[in-house]
């Protein structure tokens, strides 16, 4: 196993009477890609900058490639940080700007600025020293952030939403560039952001956070296919959630009623579940197919409905179906306009027959941990 | 595009200029506002003791004012007041902009209110308190230069360092915490934050009020008339005296001087903040 470059033991930080961090425990591992996402004021900030000194916890220890970083000011933490206001100096040319990390801290003018401009060739800005910050585009100032963080060669690098500022086009682009970037130099790179499709597409591991907590951390996959509860179930992508009930339990899975039909659903179930108690059954859009109402018949998993709404995503539509039995309860679907069935009309008004196989759904509990 | 003439209301702002009574009002304004100033300007020239009527060009007065010992120990006196009421007002204005932009404290926005309350109080209520304060507190009257215009000095700073804090004030309202914080990550000290970063910031700014308190100073005559006593003369307070005498064309050309030496700092300042305005204005 690799060396855990980052341990946090119990940080807790409270601004007034709230717990902006509460018992935080993490191990962030040399080379890693890692992520940490939630939605704002879910304290990923207040993490950030307890980890770049910004911020001294309550309680709690933080070390740095073993180092304890109490008492250790900013200045002297073996990290660096891309500021999501970019935050460069715009009196400073785009040389003097990543050259000032190493200026300061003595290093000979002449090997300061050798060492800017292999740096300035692998973020692709040869050619830009002598400008100055105001002339520059949103994506290259993003750029020269990035650099001047990096000329340190900083054991970890901390990215506080910095893709923010850009277009959709240009965000995707950058997250490969990161991607690239950190394999390339092999330092640790820790991105904060609320935005949970760039920490899908980007990071080795992710931590979900919430209310000043970390609800789980995973790799992507897992964090998607099986989420531990019902908050980053609903965080990290879409999801259709429906209160049922333990019927069964049969091996690996279980039946559960939900009181929208008379029909049982299959799930496959966790371990520490009984007969008789409530849990969330969760459906992902894309996991859910539709068909004809005649097919009924050929289904385990199903549910009738009629077509409420439709949302146009391009690549695929998400259909906002209306469960028949509960009003209220409104199914997300999302099909590609590929995999369409030719046989069925998929209208505002239609009646619809939704399906899911016993793999694609997930137990989750009601209440937050 | 085409436009019509027969259109009786402007449509673009421009247009307002092609009226008739946009221009008058335009002539009338600048000729109130400017043409005693030329007068007193072209009537420096003159070649005329009383000065009533013009005799034709002459630089004689600038000569004899420059070989007039009081005037010259005014002006003297005038530079060094504005120079140390520059650096005391830039020291008391900076401090309290930091003050004002950094910390949060009770009752902020009376001290705020009180802090600037001396840019709007008619001066002469100034000059006759600081006059019974001086007296109250028996502040001695015969120091030797350049400690006997500490009084006036000191009067000074009272009403320019509010005008310094404003702009300092303004100007640290653009200033991203987060530079601080950036150069601070990427190892730099305290100073060097400070002297890198900071300072860059807010050096414009420090300029253009620098240059301001200096012609406050520089113009001062209510507050000057108060504090100021028979070896403490500034021009302002000179010229008046010549003036109560007669008016030659020697006060004119001292007047047009002082006013020379005004439009320059002014000039100076408004050059500053443009060249700011257009280098940063984007970022």
């Amino acid at each position: 196993m690799k060396n855990p470059i980052i341990k946090i033991e119990g940080v807790t930080k409270k601004f007034g009477i709230k717990n902006a961090l509460e018992e935080i425990d993490l191990s962030i591992y040399e080379g890693e890609f890692f992520a940490i996402v939630g939605p704002s004021g879910c304290g990923k900030t207040t993490l950030l900058r307890v980890l770049a000194g910004f911020e001294v916890p309550d309680s709690g220890l933080l070390f740095i490639d073993d180092e304890n970083m109490r008492n250790i000011p900013p200045n002297q933490r073996p990290l660096n940080i891309v500021f999501q206001s970019y935050a460069l100096f715009p009196h400073m040319t785009v040389l003097d700007n990543i050259a000032f990390g190493l200026k300061v801290t003595g290093v000979p003018i002449k090997e300061c600025y050798q060492r800017v401009k292999t740096l300035l060739k692998l973020v692709k800005l040869s050619g830009l020293d002598d400008r100055f910050p105001h002339q520059l585009s949103g994506g290259q100032l993003q750029r020269v952030a990035l650099a001047r963080a990096l000329v340190k060669r900083p054991k970890v690098l901390l990215l506080d939403e910095p893709l923010s500022a850009l277009d959709a086009k240009l965000r995707n682009e950058m997250r490969q560039e990161l991607v690239r970037l950190q394999k390339s130099m092999g330092i640790t790179f820790i991105l904060v952001t609320h935005d949970q499709q760039e920490a899908l597409s980007t990071a080795d591991r992710i931590a979900v956070m919430n209310n000043g907590g970390i609800k789980q951390v995973a790799s992507p996959t897992n964090l998607y296919e099986s989420p531990s509860n019902k908050f980053v179930a609903d965080f990290i992508g879409s999801i259709n959630l429906i209160k049922c009930e333990v019927r069964q339990i049969e091996g690996e899975l279980c039946a559960v009623t939900t009181g929208l039909t008379k029909d049982l659903f299959s799930i496959k179930g966790k371990n520490e579940i009984s007969v008789g108690q409530s849990y969330l059954m969760g459906v992902r859009p894309e996991k859910i197919q539709l068909t004809k109402l005649t097919d009924i018949d050929q289904y385990d998993n199903k549910l009738a409905g009629i077509i409420n709404n439709i949302t146009y995503l391009g690549r695929s539509s998400m259909y906002h179906v209306k469960v028949s039995g509960d009003e209220n309860v409104v199914i997300n679907v999302s099909m590609s306009h590929s995999d369409r069935s030719e046989n069925i009309d998929l209208c505002i008004g239609e009646s619809v027959l939704m399906h899911w196989t016993a793999g694609s759904a997930l137990l989750l509990e009601d209440h937050d941990p | 595009m085409k436009i019509k003439n027969n259109h009786k209301a402007p449509k673009m702002s421009l247009d307002y200029f092609y009226q008739w009574w946009f221009k008058v009002i335009l002539c009338v304004t600048f000729i109130f506002l400017y043409a005693p100033i030329l007068v007193l300007i072209i009537f420096s020239f003159n070649d005329s003791r009383r000065n009533i009527t013009w005799r034709g060009f002459t630089f004689k007065y600038y000569e004899k004012a420059a070989l007039n010992d009081g005037l010259i120990d005014a002006f003297i006196n005038s530079l060094t007041i504005g120079i140390f009421n520059t650096l005391g007002s830039l020291i008391l204005g900076i401090l309290t902009a930091l003050l004002l932009w950094r910390f949060r404290f009770p009752f902020k926005a009376v001290y705020e209110g009180i802090i600037l309350l001396p840019v709007v109080m008619p001066e002469i209520c100034i000059g006759v308190a600081l006059l019974v304060f001086f007296n109250q507190i028996g502040w001695a009257n015969n120091l030797p230069w350049p400690l006997s215009l500490s009084k006036i000095t000191f009067a000074h700073i009272l009403f320019s360092f509010p005008f310094v804090a404003i702009i300092i004030r303004a100007r640290l309202a653009t200033f991203n915490l987060e530079q601080e914080e950036a150069a601070f990550d990427l190892g730099a000290s305290p100073g060097q934050v400070f002297t890198n970063v900071f300072l860059p910031h807010i050096r414009p700014a420090l300029i253009v009020s620098g240059l301001i308190a200096f012609t406050l100073s520089l113009d001062d005559f209510v507050i000057t008339f108060f504090t100021s006593g028979p070896d403490t003369i500034t021009v302002p307070i000179k010229i008046y005296s010549m003036v109560r005498f007669s008016v030659t064309p020697e006060v004119n050309a001292a007047s047009t001087i002082l006013l020379l030496i005004t439009l320059c700092a002014a000039g100076i300042a408004l050059w500053v903040h443009r060249a700011k305005i257009s280098r940063i204005g984007k970022l």
